[in-house]
């Protein structure tokens, strides 16, 4: 069962963080993970190079049967923190049925002896529950799952939300859970309604040890506010969506227990199992009754590994990073899904057979809510599921995969940005800055008005307010989700002490409004470019700033302030990477991008100081035009030939004009270049982040490679000094790096290929851009020479008739 | 010198509407130029080589003609400041737009100055003109005394006597008005130096950029490389007809109305030095009546007659101060209109043919996609 234990995520880096962070659950967790262990170790008894070559046959002929095993192997190893913070709103929805679902979540938080009693009430539950045949359930559900699917994805596919379709959906949902539940649904609900008890309770004994102040109340609000839309929005539709969640959630369950059960481990662990397991289950589980046993390991291993990895270089909080990223993640799946997602599912429906592409796109037309939800991630994660089924289905070995991976990936993604590119229906324009208090404490507001035809706003155009350290705020929380996996962020303009301390002084010169001007321009392109991007668009963060009338206030910014701060910090750092990370690179595509881009960069630093030394020449000549209008209005007011005199104060009012003229051309050049390139200096910058991001999870795959080699050492030298309890442990180890590498190295040519799609879809952009700009801006240009034309044409005959 | 005239005569042999200043030689830090003329009687053509010593001479010996009754009341057309191969910034400041370029606009100054001075009645008769224009060798180099007309004196006594309330009424206005106009003028031109000066400015920073963006050319096949490519070369294009757009229209400036400010400004200084050395005459005058009305009897008679010479002196000046204010206030009003007109048909052909230049390129741009 190599390939099974290889993508067994690892326990230990997430339970070390929880051992810090919960002291509460410390000793059961521990006891869990050996028994895991065991209980692995005990399942897996052939050896592993031939689980290799089982799994996949195993697998593929009977959907149904062969999953059953698979959850075994699995369960055992899931991530108990992070999946317990994703399942955390899953069972929020779970339990809504149930009425009492804010009450419920709020005692809970209050009360951890429920949560103690809870957990002993599940671990009964799900003892009751083993002696359910699996084969059943699962088929029947399986089934109608399916042909069910399919009718809601169509219905999504017409028209989102209508309550027709939604109610239909519940009747045939509805049924769904009557039929493998057998009248055990009852108390499955009432075990979920426990489940959901107990697993705030464990988020939060990770969320305020890590004393992280403004993390819990964020995360749980995203999970109410969602919430609460689904209820008066589409009642009918959240009650299709849930109950068909419970079914799944029925299905996992009884499998776990049931599998469990046999293994004959103890109460204790059992518990953990029901805590841990399930939950992890419910939310993994749903591809996994549908797909091949290879998608499931990988939907665990991609979202429970990657913020592994984050939990790592994150000091600050990982359980924060867990609670704020996950929620979305769930809510997509309830989410309208947009045309994007339905694109991709049905290229998957042509590429894998019928059950598990509609399983996956149940996914994420599970409920036909309009929210506004995190789809970046969930089209990766299904379409990193659609990939290992795809390649399941080719009976390809593991090694084999990244390949058509990719290429699939880059397929997927291309149809989809395609579809996507002639779609943006949707203007954001940055207006009227304000300034709001006086002296230092002062800031500017500026008005966001969003036009749009996407059904996936709940108006046509809306407005809100919103300061500049706002527009930061939204950067940083793109960049920190979607920056590691490789997508260019658009950055937004710098903050400017200076610029803003002249603004709050209150000098209504001419220099601080061309700063707030500049900024304005610029807060707008840089929004503009954010709903451009297809994936950026779908973040529940992007609409909310759009779309929410009170935003809470962006915290982190003032460290994010000094722009040159920022970028002290980051070149720092990009230097001992660079100086540490030697990257033989493989691709030579990459190395010759990236030459690219640096060469660019410095093109454009150059063409930006030029640039700029022309705006200002071009001030400096409106300047000297005016003056010389006023001194010719002088001379023409001194002069004694009335001829001559009316000539020269024509002239002077020419003057005045050109001047108007130049100052036009100077706002061109600033808006049409200087603006323009100094964007892209800064989404050059962005596209450099996504080759460190790339090299960065380059480096892990190499390390995790030398740690592993440094295990399979030690293994030998084991097995050398025959010492078979540790030569056990050893194995372990080695399973487990094994399952990391190849966890990376996939890691790895995921955001290989999304850089890559990423900056294709960048330098388009650019030409794009650029060619328009520039026909602006020589549009511009000839309407002043053709209004220059109009002033001398004006004038000639007053000079004319001087004599 | 003038003992080597060949031709002493009253009236110039060249044609005084065909006197050109058609080069500038640089030799080692001295400017030399070269002065094609006309010749009035044939077709042939006068080739002398002069440099800035010999205009000073000559105008030295215009100034100094005390033959001619009321030369003091000629408006002498002013001579250029001297120009200096890497002159300093104090110089260039005071050559103005005469400093511009590779001494164009210079020449053209000093043409100026020679048509004046051979259209102007009094001043084409002396002979030191006809040497000047005809004689192959240089007019001597020696230092010329400086007399009253020297800028020198003339400042330390300019503030003694400037205010001086005049006799004659529409002296009186004259210099007010010439001196309002003269500071007006000047600062005219000086305003107008700077626009020009920056659209220089702007020309050459349009040519970097637009050599700059040459840089950006990426190569490869890629498609969107190549659009991006074009669109980089096609700006640098636009800059380039910019540049040169932003190129003739300083160059315009400076022929046209740069040129006709700067002369303008110069002959009011010219016509306000007329008008102090009148004012010196009659400062004279005055002080010579006062002495012959308080003279002892036996220099009565003497006194009367310094009080008759000077009086007399007085009214040539001031009849030839009239007939020169009258010509002045014309030929100036004139002189502007055609500045005026060159310069606005000049920037018209400008902008029209940079209009035309824009629009094909947006043509070719569009054309593009």
């Amino acid at each position: 069962m190599a390939t099974s234990s290889e993508r067994s995520p690892p326990p230990f880096p997430d339970s070390e963080d929880q051992d810090v962070l919960d002291s509460e659950e410390v000793g059961g967790r521990d006891s869990d993970e050996d028994d895991g262990e065991d209980l692995f170790m005990s399942a897996s008894n052939p050896p592993m190079t031939e689980m290799d070559t089982t799994l996949p046959t195993a697998s593929q002929p009977t959907d149904v049967l062969m999953k059953p095993p698979s959850n075994i192997m699995d369960e055992p190893l899931i991530e108990p923190v992070s999946s317990q913070t994703e399942n955390k709103p899953v069972n929020e929805v779970v339990s809504e049925p149930s009425d009492d679902f804010v009450d419920l979540t709020n005692n809970v938080t209050d009360s951890p002896d429920e949560a103690v009693a809870a957990e002993s009430a599940i671990a009964d539950a799900a003892k009751d529950t083993t002696e359910i045949p699996l084969d059943e359930p699962s088929d029947e559900f399986e089934d109608i799952f399916g042909s069910e699917n399919e009718a809601l994805q169509e219905e999504v596919v017409v028209a989102n939300v209508t309550v027709e379709a939604a109610t239909d959906n519940s009747g045939v949902t509805s049924g769904v859970t009557d039929t493998p539940g057998d009248g055990k649904t009852g108390s499955d609900d009432e075990q979920e309604a426990k489940e959901t008890a107990t697993d705030p309770i464990v988020d939060l004994g990770d969320d305020l040890p890590a004393s992280v102040a403004q993390q819990p109340p964020p995360a749980r609000e995203k999970c109410f506010d969602p919430l609460v839309d689904l209820l008066s929005d589409a009642p009918p539709a959240a009650a299709a969506s849930i109950p068909s969640r419970a079914t799944v959630d029925l299905f996992e369950d009884e499998g776990t227990d049931l599998f469990t059960e046999p293994r004959q481990t103890k109460s204790a662990m059992q518990q953990q199992k029901s805590l841990f397991g399930e939950p992890d289950e419910d939310l993994f589980g749903e591809p996994l009754g549908a797909t091949s046993k290879k998608t499931i390991s990988k939907e665990q291993d991609k979202p429970v590994k990657t913020k592994a990895a984050s939990h790592v270089s994150n000091i600050g909080g990982p359980l924060q990073d867990n609670s704020r990223a996950e929620p979305p993640d769930i809510f997509t799946e309830e989410a309208v899904t947009t045309l994007p997602s339905i694109t991709s599912t049905s290229t998957v429906n042509s590429k894998t057979n019928g059950v598990q592409s509609e399983e996956e796109a149940d996914i994420f037309s599970k409920a036909t809510v309009e929210l506004s939800l995190d789809s970046p991630r969930g089209e990766r994660r299904k379409d990193v599921t659609a990939k290992p089924s795809a390649s399941a289905l080719s009976q390809s070995a593991a090694a084999s995969l990244a390949k058509p991976q990719s290429a699939a990936l880059e397929e997927l993604e291309e149809e989809e940005e395609e579809e996507q590119g002639d779609k943006f229906d949707i203007f954001v324009s940055v207006k009227d800055p304000e300034k709001i208090g006086d002296g230092m404490n002062a800031y500017m507001a500026y008005k966001l008005t969003t036009e749009t035809q996407l059904a996936m706003f709940r108006n046509k155009t809306f407005t809100v307010r919103r300061r500049f350290s706002d527009f930061l705020g939204l950067y940083e929380k793109l960049s920190e989700k979607h920056g590691p996996n490789g997508f260019i962020v658009p950055p937004p303009p710098e903050k400017s002490i200076l610029g803003m301390t002249k603004v709050k002084v209150g000098k209504e010169d001419s220099s601080s409004a061309d700063f707030v001007e500049r900024r304005r321009a610029a807060l707008e392109r840089y929004l503009q470019r954010v709903v451009n991007h297809p994936s950026l668009l779908q973040d529940p963060d992007v609409r909310e700033f759009l779309e929410r009338e009170e935003l809470p206030r962006a915290v982190s910014t003032q460290a994010l302030s000094g722009a040159g701060f920022l970028k002290m910090i980051n070149k720092a750092t990009d230097a001992v990477s660079k100086m540490t990370i030697k990257m033989n690179e493989s691709d030579v595509w990459f190395e010759e991008k990236l030459q690219e881009v640096e060469s660019a960069d410095q093109h454009f630093r150059k063409l930006h100081a030029l640039v700029e030394s022309l705006v200002i020449h071009r001030k400096e000549l409106s300047l000297n035009t005016a003056n010389f209008a006023k001194s010719t209005a002088m001379l023409g007011s001194a002069e004694d030939n009335t001829a001559l005199s009316r000539a020269l104060s024509q002239l002077a009012e020419v003057e005045d004009k050109m001047e108007q003229l130049h100052q036009e051309q100077a706002a061109n050049d600033t808006f049409n270049f200087a603006e323009l390139i100094a964007d892209y200096i800064r989404l050059l910058g962005a596209v450099r982040a996504t080759f460190d991001h790339r090299m960065k999870a380059w480096q892990r795959w190499q390390d995790a490679q030398g740690a592993l080699q440094k295990k399979r050492e030690t293994e030998a030298k084991l097995l050398w000094a025959n010492k078979p309890d540790k030569l056990q442990l050893a194995k372990e180890e080695i399973a487990e790096w094994e399952a990391k590498v190849t966890q990376y190295e996939r890691d790895f040519e995921r955001v290989s290929a999304t850089v890559r799609k990423e900056v294709l879809r960048f330098e388009k952009e650019k030409a794009k851009n650029f060619k328009r700009e520039i026909m602006n801006y020589l549009a511009c240009l000839l309407q002043s020479q053709q209004q220059l034309i109009k002033y001398w044409e004006a004038f000639l005959p007053e000079a004319k008739a001087i004599a | 010198m003038m003992e080597e005239v060949k031709e002493v005569t009253s009236t110039l042999s060249v044609d005084r509407h065909n006197i050109n200043v058609t080069e500038v030689l640089k030799d080692g830090d001295s400017l030399t130029f070269l002065i094609v003329s006309q010749k009035l009687s044939g077709t042939g053509e006068y080739h002398v080589a002069r440099a800035y010593d010999d205009f000073e001479w000559l105008q030295q010996h215009l100034f100094s003609q005390e033959d001619v009754p009321g030369i003091q009341g000629v408006i002498f057309p002013p001579l250029p400041a001297k120009a200096q191969v890497n002159a300093s910034a104090k110089v260039m400041k005071q050559l103005g737009f005469l400093g511009l370029g590779e001494w164009q606009p210079y020449c053209k100054a000093l043409e100026t100055f020679l048509r004046q001075i051979a259209a102007h009645s009094i001043l084409s008769k002396n002979k030191a003109v006809e040497i000047f224009l005809t004689s192959s060798d240089p007019p001597g180099r020696q230092r010329v005394r400086k007399n009253i007309f020297n800028r020198l004196s003339q400042a330390v006594e300019e503030k003694r006597k400037e205010g001086h309330k005049d006799v004659d009424q529409f002296f009186q206005t004259e210099r007010d008005h010439n001196l309002v106009l003269a500071g007006c003028a000047k600062t005219a031109a000086e305003r107008f130096l700077d626009v020009v000066q920056t659209e220089q400015k702007i020309a050459v920073a349009c040519g970097h950029f637009s050599a700059a963006l040459h840089l950006c050319v990426e190569p490869g096949e890629d498609s969107d490389k190549q659009a991006f490519s074009k669109a980089c070369v096609k700006l640098s294009e636009v800059f380039d007809s910019m540049k040169k757009n932003m190129t003739s229209v300083a160059e315009n400036n400076v022929s046209t109305l740069g040129l006709g400010l700067d002369l303008e400004s110069r002959y009011q200084e010219a016509e306000k030095e007329m008008l102090f050395r009148r004012t010196c005459k009659l400062v004279e005058l005055e002080s010579a009546r006062r002495n012959a009305e308080k003279a002892k009897p036996v220099k009565k008679a003497a006194m009367e007659e310094v009080k008759k010479a000077a009086e007399t002196e007085f009214d040539h000046i001031c009849g030839v101060a009239k007939q020169e204010i009258a010509r002045f206030q014309g030929a100036r009003v004139e002189m502007l209109q055609q500045a005026l007109v060159q310069w606005c048909e000049k920037q018209l052909l400008t902008a029209k043919e940079s209009a035309e230049q824009f629009n094909q390129h947006l043509q070719a741009l569009r054309g593009m996609a």
